[in-house]
């Protein structure tokens, strides 16, 4: 109601506040991390560690691309649909290879990526709403590409991407960190990563400054399809099963979750990479330490809920004088 | 109500200090406001006067000091708990719903009710008609307040807090966005405030306000009291020297703008040729012509075109036809990455919308616009960036804690120049200032009309837009004068004074009708 009122706090809880919303994440992480230690039966052993990282994957690729796009106070609500699409081409090209397969279905995220980009940036539809569409239609025309089925998949690559490991490690965390590392790298260094948060923080003043507005946005709505269609392609090859109807399902409420507790404004003008993969972690430790401590998975939504609307809290504007 | 008519304080502040991280925003000030008195508070940005104005209305509780309205020591801890017990104030923003209409803002929160409990809107809309006609306004009070201009969103903030049946009214620049002719009908209001011994605490920067409205003034410098008095016992010098903690002779030669006389142009070449600007019913074929070392000033009235012919020059305004060269070379218009490019920098009218981005730091604000000159391979050279960074920040005495602070935390003079540098590291032909001195001190004030002398010395073309017509007047080689879209008139040399620019503005036609933007 009063706007005023918003921003009486006082400068010591500010800071601590802010101080939360920005690395909040981080104590989070290592409380749970604690908790598991100590009350959870095989918590520290490789095989768990490496099948939480495994699990965690698809979410952390999504919420990458995802934490651009709300840095440019945008949302991309069609990654659970690219995974989809991309799930569901996958058996239609692997007959020309894995190599040809596996660039087909990241063109196609791409392709969403560009639809959405043009909507938000050159029709000027509210990124909410034009990326819904494709929420809505993108399962479907997956489900229409696979005629409806679970494709079961027997490319000895894909599944090698998909169960290998290399110096012990799984193939498809290493991808996913070299991804956090390029996108991260992105993110700090270089003019792109410097657009991205400007327009987020004043898309006005960016078009005075001369920024290429439109083109970055297009840009990161291809990088959000892109790494959507990479998650399917992990995700697929991990199961060695395309399967249109449930791969990357409500995963951009995942995706979400992780940027916004990780220390991204849903606001935009921000960006905090390893925040996002922290926060990625967070929320698959929390359903696993519940699925393990005998919790229902409901449970574990409703604590994640909780934990988006502190995260979202803490991160309430905070200088507005 | 027998105590507004002896002369003891209505509102009185004591001794009041507020830190902020360590940050000294006020030391031990006191204020008192008498009933029936318009009070000045003058002050640089960063003096402390918005800190002490949320200290008086509850914004901000005192580290030490007390407040006492009407003789009663108060501790307000919400704007509102202030605002019900009668002070009420107009921030420098207007801080009202632009989707809603005239009458639902005017009566936010307290609209006139039926006996069903809903909104009786009849007698809200009549209600709302007759106060606005009170102020001299006639607009359809439906209309979505922000369809209207700035001048009258403003005149509907003053309505709505002063309807209040107020005791104390806090008005923040309440000037910054009007026209002339409102301006006089907001001094009649504060005049009718007074004669209802309201107390009137009236922020502002414009000296003649001062003088012009005001029965007492208050001088505040980094957060003290400097000085506090009746107007008629202070000369304007001493006022600006207590403002600025200076010695009257040293104010006495820098005169009243800080521009210097003529420049010398090096050549007759026009640098900028804009040629038949036209957009319907906002520009109708608006020429200007700018030559090396020429500052050319842009007058007219709130609405009459100026932003709007300075952003079609830019390419952020959308035309029907027009041209503009720079340095006798066509540009493609309707691209500002086009006129930068071409040589034309344009500092925004609107500092907080369409400036600063007040998440980044103020290095990243200075070298947003030269990202391109400064990338390599798709990296931003820190090199490069730092250098620049660090000669403008001296250059142009940017007071910053590092060029890490973000620049939302600077002062209104400090990120105006924050935006001075990212366009002057463009190293730009022509650049488009769009009231550079708006809302910053007088101390920035004076450096920003320095600098800009400067670079008309160094042979840029300057087109210079201002409300503050002897800005215009002493810092112009020739000025053009516009109303309602269109130009009508361009003076040159001697021919610039005040004087003749409203002859020129009040000749052409009817008055306007203060409903557009500016």
């Amino acid at each position: 109601m009063d706007e005023a009122t918003l921003t009486r706090t006082l400068p010591a809880q500010r800071d601590l506040r802010g101080w939360l919303g920005d690395r909040g994440v981080y104590l989070a992480l290592a409380l749970l991390v604690a908790f598991n230690l100590a009350f959870t039966a095989n918590f520290a052993t490789v095989g768990n560690l490496r099948l939480q990282l495994i699990q965690v994957v698809p979410v952390a690729i999504v919420a990458l691309g995802m934490a651009l796009v709300i840095g440019t106070e945008g949302i991309d609500l069609s990654v659970g649909a690219t995974m989809a699409i991309a799930a569901a081409l996958l058996p239609l090209y692997l007959g020309y290879g894995p190599w040809v397969a596996i660039p087909v279905a990241l063109a196609a995220g791409g392709v969403v990526g560009l639809v959405n980009g043009g909507l938000v940036a050159f029709v000027g539809v509210q990124p909410i709403v034009a990326t819904l569409g494709l929420l809505v239609a993108g399962r479907g025309i997956a489900l229409v590409i696979a005629q409806g089925r679970l494709t079961e998949l027997f490319d000895p690559t894909l599944a090698a991407i998909g169960t290998d490991r290399v110096a012990g490690i799984p193939i498809t965390v290493l991808i996913a960190g070299a991804v956090a590392g390029l996108v991260g790298l992105v993110v700090r260094r270089t003019t792109f990563g410097r657009r991205v948060v400007a327009i987020g923080g004043n898309r006005g003043a960016s078009v005075l400054a001369g920024l290429p507005v439109r083109r970055t946005l297009v840009v990161v709505y291809v990088v959000s399809g892109l790494l959507a269609a990479l998650a399917g392609i992990l995700d697929t090859a991990r199961l060695s099963a395309a399967d249109p109807s449930f791969v990357g399902l409500l995963i951009e409420l995942s995706a979400i979750t992780a940027v916004v507790v990780g220390g991204t404004p849903l606001s935009g003008g921000r960006v905090r990479i390893l925040g996002t993969l922290a926060g990625a972690l967070l929320m698959q430790l929390i359903s696993a330490t519940l699925i393990k401590h005998d919790l229902p998975d409901s449970t574990a939504r409703m604590i994640a809920a909780a934990i988006i609307i502190a995260a979202v809290y803490l991160q309430r504007p905070r200088v507005a004088t | 109500m027998d105590e507004i008519e002896t002369p003891t304080p209505v509102l009185e502040v004591r001794d009041v200090s507020k830190r902020f991280l360590g940050v000294v925003a006020l030391d031990r000030v006191s204020l008192d406001l008498r009933p029936g008195e318009v009070h000045a508070l003058v002050g640089e940005n960063g003096a402390g006067k918005s800190t002490l104005i949320k200290v008086m209305t509850g914004v901000y509780q005192p580290d030490e000091g007390e407040t006492v309205y009407l003789g009663q020591p108060v501790s307000y801890t919400r704007p509102r708990d202030a605002q019900a017990a009668g002070i009420s104030t107009i921030y420098q923003e207007v801080n009202l719903v632009p989707l809603l209409s005239v009458a639902r803002n005017l009566f936010l929160g307290r609209e006139p009710k039926s006996r069903l409990g809903l909104i009786d809107t009849t007698r809200m809309h009549r209600k709302a008609a007759e106060l606005l006609a009170g102020y001299g306004i006639s607009v359809d009070v439906r209309r979505p307040l922000g369809e209207l201009g700035l001048g009258i969103q403003q005149m509907v903030a003053i309505a709505r807090a002063v309807s209040t049946a107020a005791r104390v009214v806090i008005m923040d620049e309440p000037t910054s966005s009007l026209e002339p002719r409102e301006v006089e009908r907001l001094f009649e209001v504060v005049n009718l405030l007074r004669a209802r011994q309201v107390a009137v605490l009236y922020i502002t920067h414009k000296l003649d306000e001062v003088f012009k409205l005001c029965q007492r003034v208050t001088v505040l410098r980094d957060g003290r009291l400097v000085h506090t008095g009746d107007v008629t016992a202070i000369t304007r010098l001493r006022l600006v020297a207590a403002m600025l903690g200076r010695d009257v002779a040293e104010v006495q030669a820098h005169g009243v703008t800080s521009f210097g006389e003529e420049h010398q142009r090096r050549d007759d070449r026009p640098v900028l040729e804009a040629n038949g600007l036209t957009r319907r019913h906002v520009l109708d074929s608006v020429s200007i012509g700018i030559r090396r070392g020429e500052v050319v000033g842009l007058a007219g009235l709130l609405g009459s075109g100026r932003t709007e012919t300075a952003k079609a020059i830019f390419g952020a305004q959308p035309l029907d036809h027009g041209s503009v060269s720079v340095a006798g070379r066509p540009l493609r218009l309707g691209s500002p990455q086009a006129a930068i490019g071409a040589g034309i920098a344009m500092l925004p009218e609107d500092r907080k919308a369409e400036g600063i981005v007040p998440n980044l730091s103020v290095r990243e604000n200075i070298v947003l616009a030269a990202l391109p000159a400064l990338t390599r391979a798709g990296f931003v050279s820190e090199r490069r960036q730092d250098e620049l960074v660090t000669t403008f920040i001296s250059r142009l005495r940017i007071k910053a804690s590092s060029p890490d602070q973000p620049v939302a935390e600077l002062s209104g003079g400090n990120q105006q120049k924050v935006l001075l540098a990212r366009i002057l590291c463009l190293d730009p032909k022509v650049l488009i200032l769009d009231e550079p001195t708006r809302g910053i001190d007088v101390g920035a004030k004076a450096e920003v009309q320095s600098l800009i002398d400067d670079l008309a010395g160094k042979g840029l073309g300057v087109l210079l837009i201002s409300s503050e017509l002897e800005e215009v007047v002493e810092g112009a080689d020739a000025v053009v004068v516009l109303k309602d879209g269109a130009v009508v008139g361009t003076l040159r040399r001697d021919e610039i004074g005040e004087d003749r620019i409203m002859e020129l503005i009040a000749q052409a036609g009817r008055a306007s009708e203060g409903g557009a933007d500016g």
